[in-house]
């Protein structure tokens, strides 16, 4: 049953999902390759346009993820339900006891502790995203498929990078890149290198 | 009306702010810390903090804290739909057009050339994200491990988020056990 499917694995996603939109990717990434709901080419794309709209990136991935499943708007309304379900249930719950606890609770040594480890594994789910577009295990990697895609890959990754090694905020040079490195100027210009390049 | 503003001021946030739940947040301060005032910088930063702590989404997380210290639950219904709201719309769009255009040899060709870019997107911002979570060569191990053990392991993330907490309040718990004893 598609529905329970979808509507128990966002539940999960929305559950586990800690650090952001990329982290949350995936979780997703994990349930989409369990169930085999689409194919990687569809998945990348689904990425691809989740940062080029609007919005939450989990938002995004789960009102498409949901669309494509099922084909009609109830699987993405469900999915994306289902993906904001426990944050509404653990956020209400904090903010109940929010002013009894007020801002103690980032001193307290348990939590600081567990948000400096789970900073860290998050970081290996990025990580693992990355690592299983370049190379599924067993299957061809749909992301690379020659030596163009490897360049348009280490130019993407050198200009999202090079603002971060120049120190002074007041530098034309840094500004000029802090453009440049904008998500959203990335992906087009690989899509017009990608048009010039395959078709 | 307040639920009203609420739902607007969110409805905006989720329809101009491309990238992302930290992409937002700072959306999120210019909106309701300075130009309505609804809560000072203070409670805004015990916000986020909050915010990322608790599982889910940044923006959906933050947009039920501020719709429930405004205006209680139908402020969370306010400001979630109006969170939610627009890339529900825009990505469902999207999707339906996208099926019957994704076939074509110029689309196929853009995302040919798309598809590594997002993987360098997803990869790169690691270089910032572990300076910021102050790593070191000894607890570079964690992600490393986590990111094998899915990669070639096929283990699932949720795995990792669960062993991460559990192992790391059990290890808290015997060391300050054993601090107060000594």
């Amino acid at each position: 049953m598609i529905y329970l499917q979808l509507f128990l694995s966002f539940l999960k996603i929305g559950l586990f999902g800690f650090g952001g939109g990329l982290a949350i990717f995936s979780l997703i990434q994990h349930e989409v390759e369990q169930y085999g709901w689409m194919t990687q080419e569809e998945f990348v794309d689904i990425l691809a346009i989740s940062q080029v709209t609007p919005g939450p990136i989990g938002i995004n991935c789960a009102t498409y993820v949901g669309y494509t499943t099922t084909g009609n708007i109830w699987g993405s309304l469900l999915a994306t339900t289902a993906i904001v379900i426990p944050s509404l249930v653990i956020m209400l719950s904090i903010c109940k006891v929010y002013f009894v606890i007020s801002s103690r609770f980032q001193r307290n040594i348990y939590f600081t502790r567990t948000m400096h480890m789970l900073r860290l594994s998050v970081l290996g789910l990025i990580g693992a995203a990355a690592l299983l577009l370049m190379k599924p295990v067993g299957q061809p990697s749909v992301s690379f498929i020659d030596g163009s895609s490897w360049i348009i890959f280490a130019v993407t990754c050198l200009l999202t990078i090079a603002p971060m090694f120049i120190k002074k905020s007041a530098n034309p040079l840094k500004s000029a890149l802090n453009i440049l490195s904008h998500p959203i100027l990335l992906i087009i210009m690989a899509g017009v290198a990608g048009y010039f390049i395959y078709s | 009306m307040l639920y009203l503003q609420l739902f607007w001021t969110y409805l905006k946030i989720g329809t101009f702010t491309i990238g992302g739940g930290y992409v937002m947040l700072s959306m999120i301060e210019r909106e309701i810390v300075d130009r309505k005032g609804w809560i000072d910088r203070e409670e805004f930063m015990n916000m986020i903090a909050l915010a990322q702590a608790a599982p889910g989404l940044i923006a959906v997380n933050s947009a039920i804290f501020i719709g429930w210290r405004i205006g209680g639950w139908r402020g969370v219904i306010a400001t979630v739909l109006g969170a939610v709201l627009p890339s529900f719309l825009i990505i469902l769009a999207i999707a339906m057009v996208f099926q019957s255009y994704k076939d074509l040899p110029a689309v196929e060709a853009v995302f040919k050339g798309i598809r590594p870019a997002v993987v360098a997107l997803i990869a790169a911002p690691l270089c910032r994200m572990a300076a910021s979570a102050k790593i070191t060569w000894a607890t570079a191990i964690i992600p490393i491990a986590g990111a094998l053990l899915i990669w070639l392991g096929g283990l699932s993330p949720v795995w990792i988020i669960f062993v991460t907490v559990v192992v790391t309040l059990l290890y808290t718990y015997i060391v300050e056990k054993r601090n107060k004893k000594v």
